[in-house]
């Protein structure tokens, strides 16, 4: 067996021992040890993605002396790896972009402690996106869920206390259907790792016994992720959550948090539930209604909106209803265009983030609009990557917005008796947007008197770098999502 | 109404349990009622575990006089994903009983629609 | 050539009205009602003070839970969609539960070659006696390894939340100790002094004898934490402070969670690549035996233990 396979186990295990290994270091220790940590899982899941594009087919890697199903296993393709290095290389960015806030605003003894955070955030994405087994993907969705509270509650005033209590609730009610939703199902099966749930819940559709605990299980699973993932009515935390908190907590939340529990029902239904038991069901015109719903009422809500950052979080409410609307129109494409617009608005939405903060800083700390008039002037860079990312998620051609939305309307044309609603959907989403960040952009670039004082930002280079890197992103998704697409689809059909 | 409903009454009693606690959780007022709520749940889906693994006539699965045969024991798998689940749900427990401690300090109350109000008074 | 209008017929075009509604100053009265030009807004304290008094009595009134007729409304829809929901949950899981397998039936599906294996080869395969401690640090070990990681961030997480500075801590001592119970009281002293050295041996015995009878690393580590518990209670954190404080606490955690992960990751390790894992399983029955087993369930009860007693002190004290 090659050397490469060790890789995605040594790559979880590595970010669980820099984990521990920083609360016994002190701050600055910790900080060097989190990035060393992150870039080096970036790498190897580089060189993992080479290797799996090669050969072309996926590898199962033994977690354990004893083979499944008696035993542990992950189970790796190209799209996997793909995922992984994505992630790293989204925490990497998102990280450098806040540096300079993780300095200023958390309390030094506690800086350490938001590290530790970091690094099982990047462990548990990684094991979700490895998995091979249905219990270790719920032990490793409770980590995210925690290591999500603690990067929200770092900085501490009332609001983010209030959020993170909120986001719990709402977090611990997806879990709780989700265990159930495994327990039924192991029940009727007898297995927990997947391949072998794969071929008992096959037989059990064909034998037509359990058919009622059957539905009711998926559709249990299905709804728990959903819950967690902000799903339409259920997103109400989220507007606070990533408003408050430090910014490199709000670029992580919203580009990686949400899409850990989506690629794990991405894993679900192509290696568990099937697809064909899926998109049979009724779950999936549920998960299309509220995916449009969604997409509406985010934008109506962000556009009512009189702060910068809450704004952006309305947008990744609609954003997360284009991924399930996605979903629920039942065709391959579909998946394809969901799995992109992941990619699309990982690096997009951390990108806002990331320069909004440019922007509020150079206006002496505000976050309302009316404060913000010019302040693209003040803060060059910062205004350049705040027009890319609007333009990006507005749809204009050459970023990354434009292909997601390409791949939407193409699957949508080609599925039966929802592209109406999802045309029409899509095309009315797409003037929400384009209203409140037409809005934004012009606010920020027009001219004004008003003097502010100059802060941190202004001379930074790492930061300059952040956003330049950010700004790369964008411009190769859009330009070459050819191979990236191809990529896609191929790592959906070893998926299983 | 499939055949076994009087049979699984331990069953039907966790999945109350969890109903119950669910609805505690969601709708409750108070903070320390909503905890609650969430131990009863979690509680409950042990519950339906336990009586998952159980075997008529079985016994606990600790090999005893070197008996290796499947019939003599429960299954032992629940066993040990209930005992995952309890870990869990401490730690879980312990989170939102320090999150609800922090916003009493600052508010005064127990009450989480008051302290979103009143956080919407102050416009932060 | 170009012309500059003058500002009446300006203020008629629509030009004006976009630009105006762009840069949020959209005013309906402008260009469409007679206005007197108005002065300059001045700031008095009087103006000021009227100000906030109104801008207070608006967010009362809005906010106002008893008399808002749409906030009322909202709330009893929101109550009774709820207990619909609850309620339809409760009768889909209840019908759910009448079509599953019957409990205790020897053929059901869950009782398939995967718990027959575990119970016939689990002696032989892990060295643990009991079966369960076996499977769930050998066979699935990945899930007792994310598990413990589970303990470990909730720990952190409550140490965000609740930890506070030293000086804040001797500054509250008195109170944090004795506000609300006696001092020293003689009862729970000598009650302590009994019984605290029977729990922490019992303990000991469960994390022990993990692998041969009902017990394991995280029973036996919740008793020895509340033993530690049970001695603070009793004699204070000033007593306890001389064999317990952050840095025992900090070199216990990570020791056990460091050496936990590298018997995993050399466990993960030569499985995945075929090469036999070289801790001896012994001979089942004796107390060094199970290969893996012992030693996990070592680290994981102290582990436990010093999480238990954390989430204590900091809930208590705010610091270890």
């Amino acid at each position: 067996m090659e050397m490469i396979l060790n890789f995605p186990c040594l790559c979880i295990l590595l970010t669980m021992f820099s984990a521990i290994i920083s609360s016994a270091l002190n701050r600055r220790w910790a900080r060097y040890l989190n990035t060393f940590v992150v870039t080096l899982v970036g790498i190897l899941s580089a060189a993992v993605l080479m290797f799996t594009l090669t050969s072309g087919k996926s590898y199962v890697y033994q977690m354990g002396h004893f083979p499944a199903p008696f035993g542990n296993e992950i189970r790796f393709g190209s799209l996997e790896a793909g995922m992984a290095l994505f992630f790293s290389v989204i925490m990497l960015l998102s990280l450098n972009g806040g540096r300079e806030k993780i300095r200023m605003e958390i309390d030094p003894g506690k800086e350490k402690l938001y590290y530790i955070m970091i690094n099982l955030l990047l462990s548990s994405l990684l094991a979700l996106v490895y998995t091979n087994d249905i219990f270790t993907a719920y032990v490793f969705v409770e980590i995210n869920t925690i290591s999500a509270c603690g990067m929200i509650v770092i900085t501490e005033h009332g609001r983010t206390i209030e959020a993170a209590t909120r986001y719990m609730i709402m977090s611990l009610l997806g879990s709780g259907l989700f265990l159930i939703g495994i327990c039924i199902l192991y029940d009727m099966t007898g297995h927990l790792l997947m391949e072998y749930l794969y071929t008992s819940i096959s037989n059990i559709m064909a034998a037509g016994t359990y058919r009622i605990p059957m539905m009711v299980a998926i559709a249990l699973i299905v709804v728990g992720l959903a819950i967690k993932s902000a799903l339409f009515p259920f997103h109400a935390w989220l507007p606070d959550a990533y408003g408050y908190s430090t910014v490199s907590s709000a670029a992580m939340l919203s580009s990686l948090v949400s899409k850990g529990y989506i690629f794990l029902l991405i894993k679900l239904i192509y290696r568990v539930i099937g697809f064909e038991v899926f998109f049979g069901s009724r779950i999936i015109n549920v998960l299309f209604v509220f995916g449009l719903a969604g997409m509406i009422m985010g934008s109506v809500s962000a556009i009512r909106e009189n702060d910068i950052r809450r704004m952006i979080s309305y947008s990744s409410v609609a954003q997360i209803g284009y991924i399930y609307m996605g979903f629920g129109l039942g065709t391959g494409a579909g998946m394809v265009a969901s799995v992109f617009h992941i990619l699309s608005h990982g690096a997009t939405k951390s990108l806002l983030f990331v320069a909004a903060v440019g922007l509020t800083d150079a206006s002496g700390g505000h976050k309302e609009f009316d404060e913000l008039t010019g302040a693209a002037y003040r803060n060059r860079l910062a205004g350049a990557a705040f027009l890319v990312g609007a333009l990006s998620m507005v749809g204009i051609p050459l970023f990354s917005g434009f292909i997601s939305k390409l791949l939407f309307a193409q699957a949508a044309v080609q599925s039966q008796g929802k592209a109406l609603a999802a045309l029409v959907v899509l095309a009315v989403s797409t003037v929400l947007n384009a209203i409140y960040f037409m809005k934004t952009v012009i606010r920020i670039y027009t001219p004004t008197d008003k003097k502010y004082e100059v802060t941190a930002f202004g001379y930074k280079v790492s930061y300059a770098i952040t956003l330049g890197c950010f700004i790369l992103l964008n411009l190769l998704l859009g330009l070459f999502s050819q191979p990236i697409t191809n990529w896609i689809t191929q790592g959906l059909t070893i998926l299983q | 109404m499939g055949g076994n409903l009087v049979q699984n009454y331990g069953e039907v009693v966790a999945m109350v349990l969890f109903g119950i606690g669910f609805t505690n959780l969601l709708l409750q007022k108070n903070m320390i009622k909503k905890i609650i709520g969430l131990n009863i749940m979690d509680t409950a889906v042990y519950l339906f575990l336990a009586e998952k693994g159980y075997i008529t006539g079985h016994i606990a699965p600790i090999i005893k006089n070197g008996d290796f045969s499947p019939d003599t024991y429960i299954n032992p798998v629940p066993s040990g994903l209930v005992l995952t689940g309890i870990v869990v749900s401490v730690s879980v427990t312990a989170l939102m009983l320090s999150l609800t401690i922090r916003l009493y300090r600052r508010y005064h109350t127990l009450d989480l629609d008051e302290i979103s109000t009143r956080l919407k008074k102050e416009g932060r | 050539m170009s012309r500059i209008r003058d500002q009446k017929k300006y203020e008629k075009t629509f030009a004006f009205h976009f630009f105006r509604w762009l840069s949020g100053e959209k005013d309906m009265y402008v260009g469409n009602m007679e206005m007197k030009p108005q002065r300059e807004p001045e700031e008095t304290e009087e103006s000021i003070e009227e100000r906030m008094k109104d801008h207070q009595q608006v967010l009362a009134e809005v906010y106002d839970q008893t008399k808002n007729k749409e906030l009322l409304l909202f709330e009893k829809a929101y109550k009774f969609l709820s207990i619909l929901f609850c309620l339809a949950l409760v009768a889909i899981l209840i019908v759910t539960v009448s079509y599953l397998p019957r409990v205790g039936n020897a053929a059901n599906p869950d009782n398939n070659i995967v718990s027959e294996t575990y119970i016939k080869e689990g002696l032989r395969d892990t060295g643990a006696v009991n079966i369960v401690t076996g499977m769930i640090l050998s066979y699935r070990a990945f899930d007792t390894f994310g598990e413990t990681n589970v303990l470990f961030i909730a720990t952190c997480c409550v140490m965000i939340l609740l930890m506070v500075d030293e000086d804040k801590i001797k500054e509250n001592a008195d109170s944090n100790d004795r506000d609300f119970e006696p001092k020293n009281d003689v009862i729970l002293q000598k009650a302590a002094s009994i019984l605290v050295p029977i729990v922490f041996l019992f303990g000991i015995y469960v994390i022990l004898n993990g692998h041969l009878s009902p017990g394991g690393g995280f029973s036996g580590g919740a008793m020895i934490g509340a033993g530690l518990i049970l001695y603070v209670a009793a004699f204070g954190f000033n007593k306890t402070e001389k064999f317990f404080n952050e840095k025992v606490y900090t070199v216990v955690k990570v020791t056990a969670l460091v050496c936990y992960g590298c018997i995993v990751a050399y466990y993960f390790l030569t499985g995945a690549n075929g090469l036999p894992c070289l801790v001896p399983l012994g001979e089942p029955g004796k107390i060094l035996s199970g290969g893996i087993t012992l030693p996990i369930n070592i680290f994981v009860g102290s582990e436990v233990a010093c999480t238990m007693y954390a989430f204590y002190a900091l809930f208590r004290r705010g610091g270890l």
